[in-house]
């Protein structure tokens, strides 16, 4: 097998310097009734080019978004990545390195991360970042447990523009542990009342903007009336992009901040592996859940670093943890750095004037598709339409069209009728003018 | 015009083997000092060149960003040069023998890495409509094949992205069995030589974690964990045990553990971490085991990539199986099909919720099922017997310098050494460690598990070939030799050789600097500005 180095003389050469007559002599252990003899009931080994053509087989049947006219967002999005970047993270040193438990050996990733963490707080108009969660949901997840233990209160309220899969993620979190969750209803408008229902129990309101549906939602009144009844406001994004253009978080009040990082440095890869970007007040610093990488010196005086703040971590705490996460998303997060370090604030904010542009065009052009309404009057890259017909249907219609045109809503929201009709639809610097006028003839021709 | 002919002298000269230059750059050589790309990019530059905008109109409200982010650029070149010389500071398995306890760090195949980036895979939006992607859920139904017959389990939850978050599924798995049958069990029992993420994700779902202690050869003492079941009767929710256990060693019990967990109304969940043991010589599913999570970046070889992504799916017994987690997918005769949202969900699928978004860590999967594929049934079996091979060569290397904590006995993927033959020599085991790195290796797992004193955790993996493994021992042989001879100054200030010294973790955890800020500007006194 041509990943195995051992040789059959290697193996009964080491067997008999171990002292033992069979291989098996060292599975003694495994109690003989549960004992496999035989083979696993799987095929046999495989040479590159039998593994090759099976995959490449399953691969061909998807329909890739680069291949067609692509507006799906809603949480992940097809952005170019610079061929740099994948060049870069398969350098054998960053890609078969691990968590830099000794960092003297491991500087490369320790800088990187501390030049991730710096960019991310920069982003985010944050003090703080940590090293990368598993991806935003999961990142959203963990927020909501650190404003329990901040605020000692269990209670936490969802912006009905909060993507659904994070809620989903927060509300089965909260259902295990015991703690409450207050999910106001859909709002594809950014129009919902949350400063209502935030009291001296809650503990934090999740907000997302740009939401779900699109929508730029104002965070400084929410902020404001959370911290009145001393709750924190989690800002959540999706789109990291936004923030090339649009007011960050920090400057508006956020108490924690929690976005995927997907868009910078990553492909669509199926929704992982993704990037969760986790920024704080340097005050709750010792409450944040995942790795931290932090400055000092060697022993020669000699600039480093190394993780820190680790006693809030499982191996350490065990049961007393302010988390159970281990690794974080080490290459996806290099892959970030490398990415955002290419673009810098003048390449990014000129990537997110780009994706506006663009998605004012698509909404000019379906906007003056006949029954087709857009319901958002602030947004970034994506924006919400209300359709004549079910969007299920017309998405299915267009796909057969050759258009991949956004997303159903009630692919996530099924039981609420009211939301059977809205598309949720993504432009950014992939699109080209004539994806966009396809985009708008198919559906012209569908809703006709 | 002459031409100089005297050429260029080609013996090494006469410098002295001892002298090191104090060079300007602090650079040595190949080891370059590098700082970070905020002290040298720029705001200005970019290095992505992107189509002109031209007359974009805006329609983003009054949400416009006024505030510069101060983001330094760099032009491709220099970012080329900046992450390949950051890169040169790791160590990686890629360029020597990693021998990281519970971590299983083998080869990484880089068919792997070409299949994951087939744009079939790679480039495939999670809420596309799911006729554009029969060849994914093919792909994550075939993984999942392998997965659960190499555990002989008949469900498998994919989607948790890593080992923590597995365990967190499998536990939430559990919570949802004991409630659907309207109990609420509070105990969950953790060895003490378990990985720091048990106790921590049994707390996160408000269990209490009751420790149980360890016999003398390391594995769980039967007679104490029945006394402890005894005493919290009726409130057992389950058991987690690592099998084989941290301290590399196969739990002989495990069946009557299962069982008596089993009696107590209590599930068992496995830590599958040393999954890289077994795999083709035992099935967890016919150990009893009701949950359990499969690092897919250790055993079945997707990159640790510096700490992550992980990927985590879990196993899970017939029990559990209809409280596995949103999304999964649906198999008849003719058809796969998407499950994302309770209501396409049937009677006997009774989701606990949903762990994250979309569907899992997909670009893993992929790399995995090129591993699993690549080596078969007969390769996968060839693979956990050299690495249980390689692990027991170690261990008779080392054993007559260095102390087995439980006796010479057979060790599985991993041998656990203790600290006592240092004992005396003013030699720790992280002194030791670090001597190990001027030797060119990366130090073994160290003080961990916890119930060994200043534990080392080795584990060569079956990437190791036989040559790679004697020049171990015998650098290891050396190191315990000169450590016993007294020989402290090898081993207290290294390494002396690494990019960088022993680095001050004492200071940053008291102030932590957790990003990079612009250094004040130089006071300039009135003199000096004249």
């Amino acid at each position: 097998m041509r990943y195995l180095p051992l040789s059959n003389t290697d193996r009964g050469d080491m067997l008999a310097r171990i002292g033992v007559n069979s291989i098996d002599d060292l599975f003694a252990d495994i109690p003989e009734n549960v004992r496999l003899e035989g083979l696993l009931d799987l095929p046999k080994r495989a040479s590159e080019m039998q593994v090759e053509r099976k995959l490449s087989a399953m691969a061909e049947k998807n329909t890739s978004a680069g291949s067609v006219p692509f507006f799906v967002g809603a949480g992940a999005y097809k952005h170019h990545v610079p061929a740099t970047v994948d060049h870069l993270i398969q350098r054998s040193e960053f890609l078969t390195s691990y968590t830099p438990y000794q960092p003297e050996i491991t500087q490369g990733t320790l800088q990187y991360l501390f030049e991730f963490q710096t960019q991310v707080a920069r982003l985010t108009a944050m003090d703080v970042a940590n090293a990368s969660m598993y991806d935003g949901s999961t990142g959203t997840g963990e927020a909501v447990l650190m404003a329990h233990r901040v605020t000692k209160r269990n209670k936490a309220v969802l912006s009905g523009g909060l993507h659904p899969q994070y809620r989903e993620v927060v509300e089965g979190l909260s259902n295990m542990s015991g703690d409450r969750v207050v999910s106001l209803p859909a709002d594809p408008m950014g129009t919902e009342d949350i400063l209502s229902q935030i009291d001296d129990e809650t503990s934090c309101v999740v907000v997302q903007s740009p939401s779900f549906y699109g929508q730029l939602i104002d965070l400084k009144p929410i902020a404001e009336k959370a911290h009145q009844h001393r709750a924190l406001l989690i800002a959540v994004f999706t789109e990291v992009v936004s923030l090339g253009l649009i007011e960050p978080p920090g400057t508006q009040g956020a108490d924690i901040v929690v976005g995927e990082g997907q868009s910078i440095g990553n492909g669509l890869n199926f929704g992982g592996p993704y990037v969760g970007l986790f920024a704080t007040r340097q005050k709750y610093v010792r409450q944040m859940p995942g790795r931290l990488c932090g400055e000092t010196v060697d022993a020669e005086g000699k600039r480093g670093f190394v993780l820190t703040l680790s006693t809030r971590e499982q191996h350490i705490r065990r049961d007393k943890a302010t988390s159970n996460i281990c690794t974080n998303s080490g290459l996806c997060c290099l892959a970030f750095t490398i990415h955002m370090a290419l673009l810098g604030q003048a390449g990014l904010t000129k990537l997110a004037r780009i994706n506006h542009g663009n998605a004012v065009r698509l909404r000019k052009l379906l906007s003056a598709v006949p029954g087709v309404e857009v319901l958002n009057a602030a947004y970034f890259n994506e924006f919400t339409l209300s359709l004549p017909k079910v969007a299920e249907d017309v998405v299915e219609q267009l796909a057969e069209r050759g258009v991949l045109a956004g997303l159903p809503v009630s692919r996530l929201e099924p039981e609420n009728k009211d939301l059977a009709n809205l598309l949720v639809v993504a432009s950014t610097e992939v699109n080209t003018d004539e994806d966009r006028a396809a985009f708008a003839a198919a559906l012209k021709e569908v809703l006709a | 015009m002459s031409m100089n002919t005297q050429g260029r002298p080609t013996a090494p000269g006469e410098a002295g083997e001892s002298f090191r230059p104090k060079t300007f750059t602090g650079n040595r050589a190949l080891d370059m000092e590098e700082p970070l790309l905020f002290e040298f990019g720029s705001l200005e530059t970019t290095g992505v060149d992107l189509d002109e905008e031209d007359g974009i109109e805006f329609e983003l409200g009054a949400f416009e960003r006024k505030a510069d982010i101060g983001l330094a650029g760099l032009a491709e070149p220099e970012a080329m040069r900046h992450y390949v010389r950051l890169s040169r500071n790791n160590y990686a398995i890629d360029s020597g023998l990693y021998p990281l306890g519970s971590c299983t760090m083998k080869h990484n195949p880089r068919l792997n890495e070409k299949m994951a980036r087939l744009p079939g895979f790679s480039d495939i939006h999670p809420l596309q409509p799911v006729s554009s992607v029969p060849g994914a859920l093919e792909l994550i139904d075939e993984l999942a094949h392998w997965l659960m017959v190499s555990t002989g389990t008949h469900a498998v939850a994919m989607s948790p992205k890593a080992g923590a978050h597995g365990e967190l599924c499998g536990m939430m798995a559990i919570k949802a069995a004991h409630t659907a049958a309207g109990r609420d069990p509070k105990i969950v029992l953790v060895p003490e030589s378990a990985h720091g993420t048990n106790p921590a994700t049994a707390a996160l779902l408000g269990f209490k974690v009751v420790s149980i202690d360890a016999k003398e050869d390391g594995t769980v003492d039967l007679a104490t964990l029945k006394n402890t079941i005894a005493e919290h009767a009726d409130n057992i929710a389950g058991i987690m045990l690592t099998n084989p256990n941290t301290c590399g060693l196969f739990e002989r019990d495990v069946k009557e553990i299962a069982d008596l967990i089993h009696d107590a109304g209590g599930f068992f969940y496995c830590d599958g971490a040393n999954f890289n043991a077994i795999v083709g010589k035992a099935r967890p599913g016919d150990l009893g085991v009701d949950a359990m999570h499969i690092n897919l970046h250790k055993t079945f070889s997707t990159p640790h990539g510096g700490g992550g992504p992980g990927s985590g799916p879990v196993v899970l017994s017939d029990r559990l199986a209809p409280y596995a987690p949103l999304p999964f997918i649906r198999k008849s005769d003719a058809s796969l099909e998407l499950v994302e949202t309770n209501a396409a969900t049937s009677d006997d699928e009774q989701p606990f919720g949903r762990m994250t978004a979309f569907h899992g860590q997909m670009g893993m999967y992929v790399r995995a099922l090129s591993y699993m594929m690549s080596h078969g049934s007969d390769g996968l079996k060839q693979a956990s017997e050299d690495a249980v091979l390689n692990a027991n060569y170690i261990r008779v290397g080392l054993q007559d310098l260095m102390s087995l904590p439980f006796g010479v006995r057979p060790c599985m993927h991993e041998v656990l050494f203790d600290d006592s033959f240092l004992k005396d020599s003013g030699v720790t085991t992280l002194d030791f460690a670090k001597a190990m790195i001027d030797e060119g290796y990366h130090p073994m797992t160290m003080y961990f598990p916890l119930v060994v004193h200043g534990a080392m955790l080795i584990e060569p993996t079956e990437s190791e070939s036989r040559a790679s493994l004697d020049l171990f021992v015998a650098t290891m042989r050396d190191l315990v030799m000169s450590a016993q001879r007294g020989e402290t100054e090898r081993f207290s200030g290294a390494p002396y050789l690494a990019p960088r010294r022993r680095l001050d973790e004492t200071g940053a955890a008291r102030k932590p600097v957790l990003k990079w800020t612009e250094p004040e500007p130089a006071q300039v006194t009135p003199e000096a500005a004249e």
